[in-house]
């Protein structure tokens, strides 16, 4: 029954997206990767982990950006124009998406190009773009160094989420101020970049607050024991627990040291969004958990409100932090078009660089000198297991 | 103290694991010489059939463990008929290399059909889930669960093994087969027993890990498989008691280095013990040295 179901399910998906993608390549004179664009639509290039080890994140990121597009293909487009998406598969492999990329801009003469979803992939994709002058922007790329490496700024790529750091940062920020914390102890996953990169912030910025780390621990991932380190920590004095890491540790870790009798806030990144901690972790263990998150579900904000409503009808899910920043970036795309003097990549990455007051459904944002998006972080809180609490900080 | 006893506690538990799994190691070793390094993926088998027992069955968790032990049981005597018998008068390498062949299918087939990502064992029985407070120290129900069905388990096969006819006929078997074949014992059979025991108390371990951790997944008998093979080297390949004081002592190694905050480099102490071991004392704990005749 259920299989049946979530079957015809797939299928009307299917149907709908062909259908979707030929609503637009029957447009008059949208026919071919021609060599020049046809004058009455806009080619936007999608190149993004629809296949292999990312593929839920690219695959999510796309629905949403194809949400955001066929939404202002039936207004009117953009300044008159029908937006065409040209669509590739980077099959999760970094060398693919740079030649993807080429493809877009040198054969498709896509005027900007989306994704790919992860950092790796979208680092090998800048070079390209600063070649071709056409702007490559990504959702969900949050490693610190994508858009600015401390020295240059990549001239051509833009991203619309925080970067790993400021995750480490806001948190250390609600640990001292909302949660009233004076010490912390930090348990990270010493295998992952991502996890020391948060961790670092994180010690950084609770420092400056007057906080002090009271001790550090780490795991590699693929532990599953984590009593030992749980019973030194249990030992000492603390107010909150740091734990940047996957939710496939951390759903472990919070409930062996519940289970310990540790009942200190535990705090953590957006590697902990998925359903899977709940499983892990046991709806008991999961209550005083906070996270870092681009969006949370529950937000009462009318524009996210509305956003959920519409995903849901179209899709039959909730939708999750890649589904509304794909949603996002289908529009800040579209926005910076139709701001832009002509329809050139020089013209459109000039409109990216000066976005002031963007409204999203993951926030409103200014696009810094660095390429990235001032925006707030939602700081999302844990009661048995579901989300209870959203504040957006920063 | 509270905190060194809590240690101790968690050493206990974790060792126990290593040493249910250590046992099916060494009896396999010390009856055909070969070292079973599939062993380690029935244990992942016996947590999946403990899992599925739980979730899509609904049997309590004893009836879960008696399954995961049944299914364990059959799947060990069916790798030895099936990869090791017929190998049984080929060279050593031959059958370790098919060892490690069934250990690669076994994981790889039972992630395509159960996808790589953790399941989390569904929720237990409250008697479970409780812990005693003795005096700071934590235990949990489900830890004093592990050490109770290791402890029993190991005393039932101390008791096969020791009083039975065939246990004496394993021991036989394990002195010298030629012999044992000309006092009528059916070798074939004594070696399939032997599978079967060892393969029935990975499968226990495996439940026992999925109830204790509440996460499996389809490689997550790779690392522990190892630790167990240590264990059993520390004690003495082929010796029962010895694969129980490794399976402990590495237990109790890893924990100590990780309470002593060293915990990045609790496997590679492990591995370490492995390498002095063999250095020092390569019968093991308690083996003894035999002269081989050149």
């Amino acid at each position: 029954m259920n299989l049946s179901r979530r079957t015809v399910l797939g299928a009307t998906l299917g149907v709908a997206a062909v259908a979707a993608t030929t609503a637009c390549s029957a447009k008059p004179g949208g026919g071919g990767g021609g060599a020049a664009p046809a004058a009455d639509e806009i080619k936007l290039g999608l190149n993004y982990e629809l296949s292999g080890d990312v593929a839920t994140y690219g695959q999510a990121s796309a629905v949403g950006i194809k949400m955001a597009i066929e939404e202002l293909n039936a207004k009117d487009g953009v300044g008159g124009k029908k937006i065409k998406l040209v669509e590739y598969d980077n099959k999760s492999d970094a060398a693919e998406a740079t030649t993807l990329a080429n493809k877009l801009m040198s054969q498709d003469k896509v005027l900007a190009c989306m994704g790919p979803a992860t950092s790796g992939g979208f680092k090998a994709t800048i070079p390209v773009a600063n070649k071709n002058k056409i702007p490559v922007v990504s959702g969900s790329a949050t490693a610190d160094d994508v858009t600015w490496d401390g020295k240059s700024v990549q001239e051509y790529a833009f991203r619309i989420c925080f970067n790993d750091s400021f995750q480490g940062t806001v948190m250390a920020k609600f640990a001292a101020e909302n949660l009233k914390g004076k010490t912390a102890v930090i348990i990270k996953d010493n295998s992952n970049d991502y996890s020391k990169g948060l961790a670092t912030a994180f010690t950084e910025e609770f420092g400056k607050l007057g906080g002090s780390i009271a001790g550090e621990e780490a795991f590699v991932a693929g532990d599953t024991d984590f009593n030992t380190i749980l019973t030194r920590i249990k030992g000492q004095t603390f107010d909150v627990i740091y734990l940047p890491g996957y939710y496939s540790e951390a759903g472990l870790i919070i409930k062996q040291a519940r289970d310990l009798g540790i009942t200190a806030p535990v705090l953590g990144g957006d590697g902990f969004d998925s359903p899977k901690l709940e499983e892990l972790g046991g709806a008991a263990a999961l209550n005083d958990v906070y996270f870092t998150n681009h969006y949370s579900s529950i937000d009462k904000d009318p524009k996210v409100v509305e956003f959920i409503e519409a995903f849901k009808k179209a899709n039959n899910e909730e939708p999750n932090a890649f589904h509304a920043l794909g949603y996002d970036l289908g529009h800040f795309v579209a926005d910076a078009v139709s701001r832009a003097s002509e329809l050139t990549g020089e013209a459109v990455q000039k409109a990216m660089a000066e976005t002031k007051g963007f409204v999203g459904v993951t926030g409103t944002f200014d696009v810094d000198e660095h390429h990235n998006p001032v925006k707030s972080i939602v700081v999302i809180g844990l009661k048995d297991g579901k989300q209870a609490t959203s504040e957006k900080v920063g | 103290m509270t905190e060194f006893l809590q240690q101790v506690i968690n050493s206990l538990s974790l060792g126990s694991i290593y040493a249910l799994i250590a046992l099916g190691y060494t009896m396999v070793y010390g009856i055909i010489k070969l070292i079973n390094f599939a062993h380690g993926e029935v244990y992942m088998v016996g947590a999946y059939v403990g899992y599925a027992s739980m979730s899509f069955l609904k049997l309590g968790f004893f009836e879960s463990l008696i399954l995961a032990m049944i299914v364990c049981t059959v799947l060990g005597v069916v790798i030895e008929r099936v990869a090791y018998r017929p190998l049984r008068n080929s060279t050593r390498i031959a059958a370790l290399i098919t060892a490690i062949g069934v250990s690669l299918l076994l994981q790889y087939t039972m992630m395509f059909f159960v996808g790589p990502d953790p399941r989390a064992y569904p929720p237990m029985p409250s008697f479970m889930n409780g812990s005693i407070d003795v005096g700071g120290v934590i235990i949990k129900n489900q830890q004093i669960l592990i050490i109770g069905v290791s402890v029993f388990l190991m005393i039932v096969l101390q008791f096969i093994v020791k009083k039975t006819k065939m246990g004496k006929a394993m021991r036989a078997v394990s002195q010298d087969p030629d012999a044992a074949r000309l006092m009528g014992i059916s070798v074939d059979r004594t070696i399939s027993f032997t599978f079967a025991i060892g393969s029935a108390l990975a499968g226990a371990a495996g439940v026992l890990v999925g109830v204790y951790y509440n996460s499996i997944k389809p490689l997550m008998g790779i690392a522990v498989g190892l630790k167990a093979f240590i264990a059993a080297v520390f004690g003495g390949i082929g010796i029962i008691p010895g694969a129980l004081i490794g399976g402990y002592v590495i237990g109790g190694s890893e924990t100590l280095v990780s309470s002593l905050g060293y915990s990045m480099f609790k496997d590679g102490v492990v591995f370490a013990i492995l390498i002095l071991i063999l250095i020092v004392k390569p019968a093991g704990l308690l083996g003894k040295n035999r002269k081989e005749k050149v």
